[in-house]
């Protein structure tokens, strides 16, 4: 058995971690927070430059080709330093969109600029509150030409390409759209996360082009949905680590009561707890990994148990960093809120905990019902 | 990143197999699978008897204490090895919880630190289930805080070099059913507490030991009292130097991580069972929102501690040490049996109060969950001292400021004396 990665993926972590350590410090975040820019352009191009974004992709299409168990651990590098560049989008989303569905030309126009990093992707499906759900999409294509709204959209500010889920006849179909085409407006809407944008796209008559067969929108959604989840997961379990790490070092710097106040149990065991978080949300995300690397027929049950694992852990990470910094945890100049902000957008990308829960449960009882052979 | 055996790991499982196929207690499997939380299952034999009986077999075949070298009667496996056994043994492992505590902590520890006569005697007996051992450590006065036991050894005054112990030792599995065991005793309290401390072996049928089963509070009777009354004990069953108890018990609690690989049971699949058949009025349980979001996060605590599981053995395989991860086991399993038991009655609504096992929903496994649970929180480690364990050694927090540091044991204020 061998349930880790191996040492060459770990080297590519490291490479990643060193990378983004020197690239991406908490002064570059900081930047995309506070509006100097909507993205960390230099870094999204260093990522594309150095192989990063490609790791996924086939060599034919413009990538490194060497695969999602690479990918996953660059994800965790890219959590853990909370990376303003939307490499969710683009790469998890988009690029395994036109890799799951794709025709062949689709494929050679749009993964190779996505692997360079050249293109940004976004993936536009919800249109309000609630629960996303296939009745939901109200946006329509009628001869090739897209008329609704979506919104919030991850990165649709800055995105060139969407995926946007739209109603074609009766049914839900996905659609690639030019977003510096005709037809579209966006605006950009504040959030929780502002290190991650997010943007409400207004389409009338925008020019659409079918991506996967006609009515399967919502099935495909859902497929690579679930390998995005995965790949999110090692994000949040990045960022659980890290928050974690920080409040740690902090209860040893810290002095009161004429000591260190990691030497006081309730501090100690609020610790331990965001510890046994992270470590359940890690071997987790490993079994998503697998799945996801493997085309199991358990990547259904591994993608809502890796995502809601991860969720929980990163949320209870960064709310307890802050609460280990005590007042200073508040303060807009220490770091803690950024990874608060991020556990909490990453909660509600790709919908809500309480939909993955619901996900969980409904693939755990088919995987039940399955004959026993399987 | 695979599940795989090495070619290897996959002969080895197959000798394993084939061994336990052709000589395992068959007629045994139907009742060791009806086993619930805390019991083998086993109503139609003598549990004893049985258990003796197939691990002899198991000795006799070279298949017990696979860990252990072959001289003491073991086998000499690999780590990896041992777990490939545990997967292949399933439910007739279950048959081997006399033997748990004799040979994943007794016997490391007199293999530490007995001289190799003594070895060669006590070691075949224990690996073969001819004898069954219990450790001797807690006390009233100590339990978080071992060091600070009050069994007191003192030399003999007739000049042989024995030694008199007198005092109580307390939640000491299966003493009732011991031969032998290994007890940690105070020999000097003028000097602070954790120097102070001494180890031996000995006979259970000593003169002065008498052994008590305390009614616990869910009604069973596993652990004991067991008190000590001008019990003589010859100096050559010492373990170790007079005051370096301390370092000895270490091996013991060492040995403690026994459990890497079998994974700490949850409750989970047998609630999801339940909720699968569970008639509300408005359907089944399992289709109800707020079941399933309770559901969801019982689902990633079992999968996150049988996927840390995995990573360990992964680690065992490739010859490293597995990490720290492992300490979460029992501190997540045991809060989550409670937790998920409490819900499971409470889905019962007010038939959830019934607790007998012919009247009770499911067996009445979720209301002995409940009632066992507790001291699956506090046993071998509370969930406090579990916490401390992680912040301390894995996340390298400091200690707690200690006020008994550096005092002699006597001085200590106690409830007593406070």
């Amino acid at each position: 058995m061998n349930f880790d990665f191996s040492d060459e993926q770990k080297q590519l972590q490291d490479q990643a971690r060193r990378y983004l350590a020197d690239k991406c410090p908490p002064s570059a975040v900081r930047a995309v927070l506070e509006g100097d820019q909507v993205y960390d352009r230099a870094l999204w191009a260093g990522l594309g430059e150095m192989g990063f974004l490609g790791a996924a992709i086939p060599e034919e299409y413009g990538g490194v080709g060497l695969g999602h168990l690479e990918l996953c651990v660059i994800a965790e590098e890219l959590g853990r330093a909370i990376a303003p560049v939307p490499v969710a989008s683009s790469i998890y989303l988009v690029a395994e969109f036109l890799m799951a569905a794709g025709s062949e030309a689709q494929k050679q126009a749009r993964l190779p600029k996505l692997a360079s990093g050249e293109t940004i992707g976004a993936f536009a499906y919800g249109e309000g509150l609630g629960r996303v759900t296939e009745k939901s999409i109200k946006a329509s294509v009628s001869n090739g030409k897209l008329s609704g709204t979506k919104t919030p959209v991850a990165d649709g500010e800055i995105a060139d390409v969407a995926v946007v889920a739209a109603r074609e006849g009766g049914k839900v179909s996905l659609f690639l759209v030019d977003l510096t085409g005709p037809g579209v407006t966006r605006t950009a809407v504040d959030s929780i996360d502002p290190t991650r944008g997010q943007a409400t796209l207004n389409f009338v008559d925008a020019p659409a082009e079918r991506l996967g067969a006609a009515g399967e929108g919502w099935r495909l959604a859902a497929e690579v949905m679930d390998r995005a989840a995965i790949l999110l997961a090692f994000e949040q379990v990045g960022g659980s680590d890290r928050a974690l790490e920080m409040g740690r070092d902090y209860a040893l710097e810290r002095m009161a009561f004429g000591r260190q106040i990691g030497s006081f149990q309730a501090v100690k065991h609020m610790l331990a707890d965001m510890y046994v978080s992270a470590t359940l949300a890690r071997s987790n995300a490993y079994y998503g990994a697998w799945a996801l690397s493997t085309g199991s027929s358990e990547l259904p049950v591994a993608a809502a148990t890796a995502r809601v694992s991860a969720t929980q852990s990163f949320q209870h990470c960064a709310k307890n960093n802050i609460q280990v910094h005590g007042g200073m945890g508040f303060t807009w100049a220490f770091d803690c809120h950024l990874y608060y902000r991020r556990s909490n957008g990453l909660a509600l990308a790709l919908g809500s905990q309480s939909t993955w829960e619901d996900l969980l449960i409904d693939r755990l009882r088919q995987r039940n019902d399955a004959p026993a052979a399987a | 990143m695979n599940f795989d055996d090495t070619p290897e790991e996959a002969a080895f499982r197959t000798v394993a197999r084939d061994w336990i196929q052709a000589n395992a207690p068959k007629e045994l499997e139907a009742e060791l699978k009806g086993g619930g939380f805390g019991n083998n299952g086993l109503k139609s034999v003598d549990p004893i008897q049985v258990a003796k009986a197939w691990q002899k077999k198991k000795a006799e075949a070279g298949w017990a204490c696979l860990h252990w070298p072959k001289e003491y009667g073991g086998r000499g496996a690999t780590p990896i090895e041992r777990v490939i056994w545990g997967q292949e043994e399933g439910v007739y492992g279950a048959l081997s919880g006399l033997f748990i505590i004799g040979h994943g902590m007794c016997g490391p520890t007199v293999m530490a630190w007995a001289d190799e006569a003594t070895k060669e005697r006590l070691l075949p007996p224990l690996a073969s289930g001819e004898h069954i051992w219990c450790q001797l450590f807690s006390e009233p006065a100590g339990g978080s805080d071992l060091a600070g036991l009050r069994t007191a050894a003192v030399p003999a005054t007739d000049g042989s070099g024995d030694w008199i112990i007198n005092g109580q030792k307390i939640w000491t599995s299966g003493a009732q059913h011991s031969d032998y065991g290994i007890v940690i005793t105070r020999t000097d309290p003028n000097v602070a507490k954790h120097k102070g401390l001494t180890m031996f072996w000995l006979d259970m049928k000593s003169p002065g030991i008498d052994v008590r089963p305390i009614k616990q509070a869910n009604g069973q009777s596993g652990f004991n009292e067991v008190y000590f009354t001008d019990v003589r004990i010859p100096d050559s069953q010492r373990l170790g130097a007079v005051g370096q108890g301390w370092s000895v018990s270490l091996t013991t609690l060492m040995n403690e991580r026994l459990s890497i690989g079998s994974g700490m049971p949850t409750g989970f699949p047998e609630l999801f069972d339940f909720c699968m058949n569970l008639q509300t009025e408005d359907g089944l349980a399992i289709d109800d929102r707020s079941v399933r979001s309770r559901l969801a996060g019982y689902a990633v605590k079992a999968s996150g501690l049988k996927y840390t599981g995995m990573r360990a053995i992964s680690a065992l395989s490739k010859g490293e040490t597995p990490g720290p991860e492992n300490s979460i086991g029992k501190l997540v399993a045991g809060a989550t049996m409670q937790e998920l038991a409490m819900y499971a009655l409470d889905l019962q609504g007010q038939g959830g109060v019934v607790s007998d096992p012919d009247k009770a929903a499911a067996g009445a496994r979720f209301q002995a969950m409940l009632l066992r649970s507790p001291a699956t929180r506090v046993e071998g480690g509370t969930d406090e001292i579990l916490r401390n364990i992680i912040a301390e050694r894995v996340l390298g927090l400091p200690g707690d400021i200690r006020v008994d540091k550096d005092v002699a044991f006597k001085d200590i204020p106690t409830s007593g004396r406070a």
